[in-house]
């Protein structure tokens, strides 16, 4: 199988962590990994702020990139909520038959990282060992646009030595929201503190989410807050041994 | 809309001081809350919800592409049935209508159905121009009035009002407008309840004019349907002598068949509960029952522009049930009146710019009052994409002037994505000055930096970190493999 990596613009540039979990753990699994240098972004911050007539050539981009693979594998449920739900969209908007079905080739390839996981290698227990108290966040697009639903919490409980708190309110967003948290800083402030209390009082040591951009919110809310919980990617877990723990 | 709504800062701003207001954020989300959690319940009964929403949608999307047919069976019908029917093109032409009718009735009071499309047009100040004084019947529509306040809440209109700040609002304020409320009284729900209801008998008994508007109408026989908690409404739609019906045009619904779709989804959606109590039907006139003259004032005010926009005229499916309000994390903080329209929470950040147009600082913030998380359309009975429409109104906003630098921003971000080598180049650059980042960022980085620290640029990009490891042809080194 041949698997590409869509490891997105944020992590790529302040979570290459995040990326380097993410091939350890399926080259483990026995994939083989490809990460097509050309790539650069989904163009989900122009098309929800509302430049979304701008991203052609990224949607562009992301289909000749990565046309080809049995599987494309992103470890973020916003990004590939965006490609899967909006570059549809944006190749009918440019009026290009030829792009069209070029993402409608792509698209179907998309995975999230749990769901390829899960879907198409059938693992639920990745092999891992983290033996932390851990607190799961789905967060919106993961949930909502992605459906990931249990696959996450699932692969999370058979990690050895993990112990899975449930968060209250785990449905309500974070506040990240992109530009949103940019546009209406006390909204997204207020939303954050609220989540952020939720996970400090579930005594987790650790916040999970899928989404790094959510997990940036909130780091650097705790962390201001010096709360002494600290953020980790789901792929960053799933990739923890005993040998290299997380 | 409204003149009451004039002069409203940006939503960011009036947003502002509803977060700093802790009484205010309690009271919103225990309220928010408590019907999130009904709605939740009496939904999960049903079995077929997911099949009734795919109803309730197509049902007023067939309505809304056949609108000018079905709108002219409603007039058509209720003429038959001894109503009259007027036309309104715009909030103006409704308030003159309706200002006439009551003069014409030589009377200087009317009782009032709790009503938003009354409310959009600004139709109680347009009256008392006219020296004609409307009264608020709806309890929390009544409190809002006699606290000389603003709607916050499309169902609940006093939801930012607790129980003891209701009571100072009785006590101080309804000797003034009719019957007092009496000295002794308590912050009990029933006590207050109970001062409203005398308060309100003495209106109800002495109104020969009503004022209403309508949750639907059925066009196969011109019926108007009123669905409430209280009663109030149907004493408004039965006791006076003439009776004005003020509706949107989207209100239409072909047949009774289809209005039962919207009568199992509008309650559970909307209170929580499997049925309202009270539900309402009325046709022109009955000799000799109910009032004599009724006159159904039809409200364009910007509507037939909302249908003409091909992603944002799904909005006109919305039946005002308000539950886009109770499960949204925004409204939940800013509370109603940041939205500065009687239309607030994810329907009224979609609504609003849609009837009013996006060329105030307010109207045209309100397309960003929310973190498009999608709760509100996972709610939603008639299965409104509102994020989608979101999205497509800041594409318009993005087009007007003031988007300068913003603009530029994108584009320059855009242009540094359209080559791997320059994303390569900024990451690099990002990594060499990681520790020249101040703690605090200027401009709109302070936004961020006030609340949270900014992540710290790692030495090396992920992408580098591949090349160091894989070599330039990506394959796997033979040691890794």
């Amino acid at each position: 199988m041949r698997v590409a990596l869509f490891i997105t613009c944020v992590n790529d540039t302040l979570y290459p962590r995040t990326g380097q979990a993410v091939v350890r753990l399926l080259e483990r699994l026995g994939c083989t990994v490809d990460f097509p240098v050309e790539q650069t972004c989904c163009g989900q911050m122009h098309w929800n702020t509302g430049y979304g007539t701008q991203i052609e050539p990224l949607v562009r981009r992301f289909a000749d990139t990565f046309a080809g693979y049995d599987a494309v594998v992103t470890p973020s449920g916003s990004c590939g909520a965006m490609i899967r739900d909006n570059h549809p969209k944006a190749a009918a908007r440019a009026e290009d038959r030829a792009l069209a079905d070029d993402v409608a080739a792509v698209v179907p390839t998309v995975y999230d990282l749990s769901e390829f996981l899960v879907d198409v290698l059938g693992v639920t227990d990745v092999g891992a060992y983290f033996p932390h108290k851990v607190t799961y966040h789905p967060t919106c697009h993961s949930m909502r646009l992605m459906k990931l639903g249990d696959r996450p919490t699932t692969l999370l409980r058979n990690v050895r030595g993990l112990e899975l708190l449930e968060l209250p309110g785990a449905d309500e967003c974070c506040g990240f929201g992109g530009t949103f948290a940019v546009k209406n800083p006390d909204v997204s402030a207020a939303m954050g503190a609220d989540k952020v209390r939720n996970a400090a009082g579930t005594g987790a040591e650790v916040l999970c989410a899928a989404d790094n951009s959510c997990l940036m919110h909130l780091g650097g809310m705790m962390d201001r807050q010096r709360t002494g919980v600290r953020t980790l990617h789901l792929a960053e877990i799933l990739a923890s041994t005993e040998e290299l723990p997380a | 809309m409204t003149g009451t709504f004039l002069g409203m800062p940006p939503f960011p701003e009036a947003a502002h001081d509803a977060v700093n207001n802790a009484q205010l954020r309690h009271n919103l989300r225990k309220a928010t809350h408590t019907i999130r959690g009904k709605r939740a319940a009496v939904v999960d009964e049903l079995d077929d919800w997911p099949q009734l929403r795919a109803a309730g949608k197509a049902i007023k999307d067939h309505t809304l592409r056949h609108l000018d047919r079905y709108l002219i069976q409603v007039e058509e019908a209720v003429t038959a049935a001894g109503g009259h029917v007027h036309w309104a093109a715009d909030a103006d032409e409704a308030n003159r209508i309706v200002t006439d009718l009551v003069r014409a009735t030589g009377e200087r009071d009317v009782v009032k159905v709790k009503s938003m499309a009354t409310q959009e047009i600004g139709l109680n100040e347009a009256l008392a121009d006219a020296g004609i004084r409307a009264y608020e019947t709806d309890l929390a529509e009544l409190i809002v009035q006699l606290g000389d306040d603003r709607p916050s809440h499309i169902l609940v209109p006093a939801i930012h009002r607790n129980r003891s700040e209701i009571r100072e609002i009785f006590l101080r304020e309804m000797a003034e407008w009719g019957e007092p409320a009496p000295a002794d009284l308590t912050d009990e729900p029933r006590v207050l309840a109970e001062a409203a209801r005398r308060h309100l008998r003495e209106r109800f008994l002495s109104a020969k004019v009503a004022v209403s508007g309508a949750n639907f109408m059925v066009a196969e026989t011109g019926t108007l349907v009123v669905v409430e908690s209280e009663g109030n409404g149907r004493m408004c739609l039965t006791l006076p002598e003439t009776l004005i019906s003020v509706v949107g045009i989207e209100k239409v619904v072909p047949t009774w068949a289809d209005l039962e779709v919207f009568l199992q989804l509008l309650p559970r959606s909307s209170t929580g509960e499997r049925m309202n109590p009270y539900t309402s039907t009325w046709t022109g006139v009955t000799p000799g029952d109910g009032p004599q003259d009724f006159h159904l004032v039809l409200l364009d005010n910007g509507r037939t522009h909302v249908l003409a926009d091909e992603v944002g005229r799904q909005t006109l499916r919305c039946i005002r049930c308000s539950a886009c309000l109770n499960v949204c994390p925004v409204y939940e903080r800013a509370g109603g009146h940041a939205y500065g329209s009687v239309y607030p929470g994810p329907i009224g950040a979609i609504l609003t710019p849609q009837l009013r147009g996006t060329a105030s600082a307010l109207d045209a913030s309100l397309p960003y009052a929310s973190s498009l998380c999608g709760a509100c359309y996972d709610v939603c009975p008639v299965a409104i994409d509102i994020p989608e429409v979101l999205v497509h109104l800041r594409e318009q906003v993005t087009e007007q002037p003031g988007h300068r630098a913003e603009r530029a921003a994108m584009k320059a971000a855009g242009w540094v994505f359209a080559d791997p080598s320059r994303l390569s180049r900024v990451q690099r650059l990002a990594g060499h000055t990681r520790r020249l980042i101040p703690k605090r960022l200027p401009g709109p980085g302070a936004a961020w930096t006030d609340t949270r620290n900014i992540p710290e640029p790692p030495a090396q990009s992920f992408r580098d970190w591949w090349a160091q490891e894989r070599g330039s042809d990506g394959s796997p080194r033979r040691d890794d493999a």
